[in-house]
């Protein structure tokens, strides 16, 4: 009952606000909408209706899902130079980056669930109910992570803002061994995702021993840039308290990973172009173009130069300590890594494909109204999450503000 | 009172799917991979027939041709070297069976029109005429009676339907010549949840 | 206590709107039989004999067509193998076209469960530079061979390993073969394997009533619903009843072979054991039990 309570004290909350507030509502919604339909084309005519054939039957969704792995994970990773630096926002911190992991990983399992033939049958993949195909499987790993990681997360939080709610100390022990798991299963949960594509030797583009490594360098990249930007808006409009140093910290790690990351890409790069095997022509259709086939071309050098610039934007200390350039480098950084998990990452391992044949694949307008549907949801919820987060947290908004209506309805409650 | 129960619950949860987990993998059949496949270096029980003569479908002959004996018993036999020009004058149109070396007689026998004759001169019926050809293309006669040369029809675990050669190879011009191919499969491009109730002559 | 009685009220309300709502939107039972069957493996004899003759109803309904759905297992002491005669093939598609008739594959959109490569002899077995939708006036043409590609029912597959809800797999007799109706469709099996043999069904399939072939097995031909993977199943409805595939009975100029590779006479295991033997992609060690060979 008073968990009741709870939630519908986060529910008033959302329904008030300003005119932004409404204003970008309307937005989201509008989005929905219009990418709901979208998906229920999808529905009913089924998968062709994207741009996916037999030759590259993964594309758009997957990307999205892999990039919105990558920012799940990399919201609790955050919470390790947390914990280092000692910083003193540290239960926001946990908190907004939880939150943001929450988001992310509903999202990544929507997109999953837009992508499968007959997404009813999802629970031939429960253990018991169906067959789940553990431990062979490193889809059934994925899924199993996900959820686990989801449950952890919601767990966390939903005690920390619970116990803020009704003004009671929460449980430290508790919360910080729950956290601490929860930074190995970040790690966990996009190694495995990376694992899903390595376990492939029919796929040379991805059967690289650097794959899962790259992919957590480049989380490590996107991740917290959403935060860094988060954290500056907070700090303008609520009562949130993070040093400008913490932030430079966050932008200095950020550098360490583009580092380690653009370092792992030279060295693919060495391997397979010195090495001059058939397998480079993955790599080749990704940076040239085979023959005539040139589309994804552009977005490949887009995503290297835009990483590149916020490479060297976030490397000087100048540009990282000035707060315009930073934030030009956090959307650069976020941008170039979802350019390189959506497409460079997924199509380049299906062109040309295993019979040498080149089917060129661009995202259909349903695949792209269903990703906006997707992304729309999530940023609602985000958005109503940080809003009451920030109420709960910042502006004391707790029990006392729901139970004053209720007193005069009920005479005899006992006072915790 | 109320906040240690909301902290078991997750807990508990956590642990009851570690223990679905465990049990279901535990449970798990061995050939959830691949089953056990039976290498015995024993006979199989399963043989195909042990075939000497071969069964095989009956020669193609010519309506019309065929017997050559209704003009061949009262034609005088003329063992000489070459062109026909009267009759089978097609056939050697396009003769094409190592023409250089090779004309009629030295497969159809001279006195019996009816037959076919091997080297030695042994006269072999047209049901047999694989006999004949096999006698210059030994290997591809090996390879026939086991199965592996030509069309393969029947039973893999019973009789075998048979073709003669002659069924696929015309023995006045053997070669095979180039046919026209079925369409190629459509480019994928193509295929659209738009144009799903066009008519199968779509190809590109 | 009030508490606890609105608690009660709620779900009791909860349940009765659900059930209500079930039976006004008219759900069929036989549908809903159909949703929540199991993975096939798991099911016994009779389930299986059930969910058999309610699909041979279901036929009938839709297609006015009397079916046979046949479940039968593999033989005893049975593992098949196929050979392809590399220096035999013309590339005429007259299997892909058989393929397509005998097995109910999808006309709109079009699903082509063999697909056959043209190369160049100077090059060889090379993907990279072969062409699939080679369209000459005459085959074979000059200085090109052909390779056609299809399941080849690998000992170690990979896509077997990747299935998360085990819906496809490798019978005994060797044959790799998917559960229709429990198929999710995430197309991991698809990314999975090496020669591109596992077709999906993007839309829902089209295939002309006229054209249908009646005589199914429930793991090969019969008709698949959108959302679902398919493949070369080795012809499951004829092979496990002594016939050959139809791509072998078809192919007009022999190239195709196939048998039974513990039956010492087979005609593959001749082919073993005196041609010249390749499987592709040997690198990756899925162990094919598809055999090019090169017959002259």
């Amino acid at each position: 009952m008073n968990f009741i309570r709870f939630i519908n004290g986060s529910v008033k909350l959302i329904l008030k606000g300003s005119k932004a507030y409404y204003t970008w509502l309307f937005f989201l919604i509008a989005l929905v909408l219009w990418g709901a339909f979208g998906y229920a084309d999808q529905l009913k005519d089924g998968l062709i209706t994207t741009n996916m054939r037999d030759s590259v039957s993964w594309a758009f969704y997957i990307g999205n899902f892999t990039f919105l792995v990558g920012i799940a994970a990399a919201a609790i990773m955050l919470v390790i130079p947390a914990y280092i630096y000692n910083w003193k926002p540290i239960k926001e911190i946990v908190i907004f980056g939880e939150l943001l992991a929450v988001c992310a990983v509903i999202m990544c399992i929507a997109f999953i669930v837009v992508d499968i033939g007959n997404p009813l049958r999802f629970w031939h993949m429960l253990p018991l109910l169906g067959t789940m195909n553990f431990p062979y499987s490193m889809l059934s790993w994925d899924f199993f992570f996900l959820l686990a990681y989801l449950i952890v997360n919601l767990t966390v939080v939903t005690h920390l803002l619970y116990s803020i709610f009704y003004k009671k100390p929460y449980n430290k022990k508790m919360v910080q061994i729950i956290v601490l798991i929860s930074i190995p299963m970040a790690v966990g949960i996009h190694t495995v995702t990376a694992f899903l594509y390595n376990a492939l030797p029919a796929r040379p583009f991805w059967n690289s021993a650097l794959l899962a490594p790259r992919f957590l360098a480049s989380a490590f990249c996107s991740g917290p840039a959403i935060l860094i930007i988060l954290f500056q808006i907070l700090r303008k409009i609520t009562k949130f308290e993070i040093q400008d140093k913490a932030i430079w910290t966050i932008a200095e790690l950020m550098v360490y990973s583009m580092f380690i990351y653009l370092f792992f890409t030279i060295a693919e790069l060495f391997k397979e172009f010195y090495s001059g095997t058939e397998h480079l022509l993955y790599w080749k259709y990704l940076l040239f173009g085979i023959d005539d086939s040139k589309e994804i071309v552009p977005y490949s050098w887009s995503s290297i130069t835009m990483g590149f610039i916020a490479f060297v934007l976030f490397l000087i200390p100048k540009t990282r300590k000035n707060f315009v350039t930073l934030n030009i480098g956090a959307v650069l950084i976020y941008a170039s890594v979802y350019v390189e998990k959506g497409i460079a990452l997924i199509i380049p391992g299906f062109t040309p494909d295993v019979l040498g044949q080149i089917y060129v694949y661009t995202p259909s307008m349903t695949e792209i109204r269903t990703a906006a549907m997707i992304f729309s949801l999530g940023f609602l919820l985000f958005t109503f999450l940080v809003k009451i987060a920030i109420a709960i947290v910042f502006e004391n908004y707790n029990i006392s503000d729901i139970s004053k209506k209720e007193t005069h309805l009920i005479r005899e409650i006992p006072t915790t | 009172m109320k906040l240690k129960k909301n902290q078991n619950g997750p807990l508990l949860l956590m642990v009851l799917g570690l223990f679905i987990f465990w049990y279901s993998c535990s449970n798990q059949s061995s050939d959830a991979d691949n089953p056990e496949i039976n290498y015995s270096t024993e006979q199989s029980t399963v043989k195909t027939a042990n075939i000497t003569e071969i069964a095989v479908e009956a020669p193609p002959l010519t309506d019309g041709i065929f017997p050559c004996n209704d003009c061949h018993s009262e034609i005088e036999p003329n063992p000489d070297r070459r062109e026909l020009v009267d009759m089978h004058d097609d056939i050697t149109a396009m003769f094409n069976h190592d023409s250089k070396n090779r004309w009629c007689l030295d497969c159809h026998d001279l006195n019996n029109r009816d037959s076919l004759r091997l080297a030695s001169g042994q006269l072999l019926d047209f049901k047999e005429s694989y006999k004949l050809c096999g006698q210059c293309h030994g290997l591809k006669l090996r390879d026939w009676k086991v199965g592996v040369h030509g069309k393969r029809t029947g039973e893999w675990n019973g009789k075998k339907e048979y073709l003669l050669c002659v069924h696929c190879h015309n023995p006045h011009a053997p070669k095979f010549e180039p046919l026209t191919p079925e369409p190629p499969p459509v480019m994928q491009e193509s295929i659209s949840y738009m144009n799903l109730k066009v008519n199968d002559d779509e190809t590109e | 206590m009030k508490q606890n009685k609105s608690r009660r009220s709620f779900l009791k309300n909860i349940s009765l709107a659900s059930l209500a709502t079930l039976t006004a939107t008219g759900c069929n039972m036989k549908e809903l039989e159909e949703f929540f069957q199991r993975n096939f493996r798991t099911l016994s004899d009779k389930e299986k004999e059930d969910i058999i003759r309610n699909l041979e109803q279901k036929y009938i309904e839709k297609y006015n067509k009397e079916f046979q759905v046949s479940a039968e297992p593999a033989m005893e002491q049975v593992e098949f193998a196929y050979g392809l005669d590399l220096s035999r093939c013309i590339g005429c598609r007259k299997c892909v076209y058989a393929c397509v008739g005998e097995n109910n594959q999808s006309r709109s959109p079009q699903i082509h469960w063999i697909q056959v490569l043209q190369m160049e002899k100077e090059k060889g077995v090379d993907f990279a530079h072969s062409d699939v939708h080679y369209n000459p006036e005459k085959v074979p043409e000059k200085g090109h061979f052909y390779l056609p590609v299809a399941c080849q029912q690998c000992r170690t597959p990979q896509c077997t390993t990747v299935c998360p809800v085990k819906a496809t797999w490798q019978e005994p007799d060797g044959i790799v073969v998917i559960d229709y109706n429990w198929c999710i469709g995430c197309r991991y099996c698809m990314a999975a394997c090496p020669y591109g043999a596992r077709h999906f069904n993007w839309g829902e399939p089209e295939i002309p009533e006229e054209e249908l072939n009646t005589d199914m097995h429930y793991l090969g031909n019969r008709p698949r619903v959108k959302g679902v993977v398919e493949k070369c199943t080795f012809c499951i409805q004829r092979v496990r009843k002594g016939k050959y595939p139809s791509c072998v009975e078809i192919c007009p100029v022999g190239a195709r072979k196939f048998g039974n590779l513990l039956d010492p006479e087979s005609e593959i295991r001749y082919i073993l054991e005196n041609k010249r033997v390749l499987v592709l992609k040997e690198e990756l060690n899925t162990q094919p039990r598809f055999y090019y060979f090169f017959g002259v």
